[in-house]
């Protein structure tokens, strides 16, 4: 993928879809959010979800699943590999709509700003808007994310 | 854990403990092969060779296993009904095999929401702190809990 001065402010990224499940809502939430309407569909009908929905950590979880794999993609397709490090973190995110079982999201990461870091002159910041878009057009997910994306050797400073 | 709690149990100023839970390499293996297979999330040497200095959990991790230690010191017994999302998340220190987080919760604000009388919504700063007791991961974020009255 494109070093940290290659990016284009603006570039939307098409992440791909992913069909959520009954089964995979469950596993999650077993492992990470065992509230009663992420477990079973039975018990999400006595509550205001009114059918079984993903947690909210499953469906951003799923945006970094796909993120991997389009970037990767990219690196087999390039020969080029990834040149992302760490996140520092994020900010705005809103679950805006339930997620239910059998919905299938769309995610989507634009790149909206990017800047050098002093404190890391080998690394650059990128700030991403990022969405999920269901299967009736309603975006169900967003958040804005920050990444460090290495500098072209001979450009840090 | 502690008795049932409602919007009203909820005191700006609190701080609430949400227990601990050591982080096993297995977990983190498990966790990125399934959701963020990036090397330094999978692999020792990977990781050692990264930013994070050794093998560590992927972000989104983290924020999970603070999501389960919040399920079972808190939200399973109350009248939670969800959460419109995250103001900030920070990831401030890499999260390694070993690792024992502990968990709190600061109470920031609750107010009632006009919209929907039956609901408050309650701010919190949750703090993962690690065995040194260095912060690991900081997030801001809100939940909506159901009113003591509109829970009869």
């Amino acid at each position: 993928m494109s070093w940290f001065e290659d990016l284009k402010i603006g570039e939307t990224r098409d992440l791909g879809t992913y069909t959520f499940t009954e089964e995979n809502i469950t596993r999650f939430a077993r492992s990470f959010d065992p509230q009663p309407f992420h477990l079973s569909d039975a018990a999400a009908r006595e509550t205001h979800f009114g059918a079984l929905c993903a947690s909210g950590w499953h469906t951003a979880a799923v945006w970094m699943k796909l993120l991997v794999a389009s970037v990767k993609a990219e690196a087999e397709r390039t020969g080029e590999p990834s040149r992302f490090g760490p996140s520092p973190g994020f900010s705005d995110l809103k679950w805006i709509r339930p997620v239910f079982a059998g919905d299938t999201i769309r995610y989507t990461s634009r790149l909206v700003d990017r800047m050098p870091l002093k404190t890391r002159p080998a690394w650059g910041l990128a700030v991403h808007e990022n969405e999920g878009i269901n299967q009736d057009g309603v975006t169900v997910f967003s958040f804005t994310g920050k990444v460090l994306v290495a500098r072209r050797p001979g450009t840090e400073g | 854990m502690s008795e049932f709690r409602y919007f009203e149990d909820f005191h700006p100023g609190e701080t609430l403990s949400l227990g601990s839970k050591t982080v096993s390499r297995d977990e983190i293996v498990a966790f990125a092969a399934e959701f963020d297979p990036q090397p330094f999330h999978l692999d020792e040497e990977a990781g050692a060779a990264s930013l994070l200095g050794g093998l560590a959990a992927s972000g989104w991790h983290t924020a999970s296993m603070l999501m389960r230690l919040l399920c079972d010191n808190l939200l399973l017994a109350s009248s939670c009904k969800g959460s419109p999302g995250v103001e900030d998340l920070r990831w401030m220190r890499p999260v390694h095999p070993g690792d024992r987080l502990t968990a709190s919760a600061d109470v920031v604000s609750a107010r009632p929401l006009t919209s929907r009388p039956d609901l408050g919504i309650v701010q919190f700063v949750f703090t993962l702190t690690n065995q040194d007791n260095i912060a690991v991961m900081s997030e801001k974020s809100a939940i909506l809990f159901e009113r003591r009255e509109a829970g009869r």
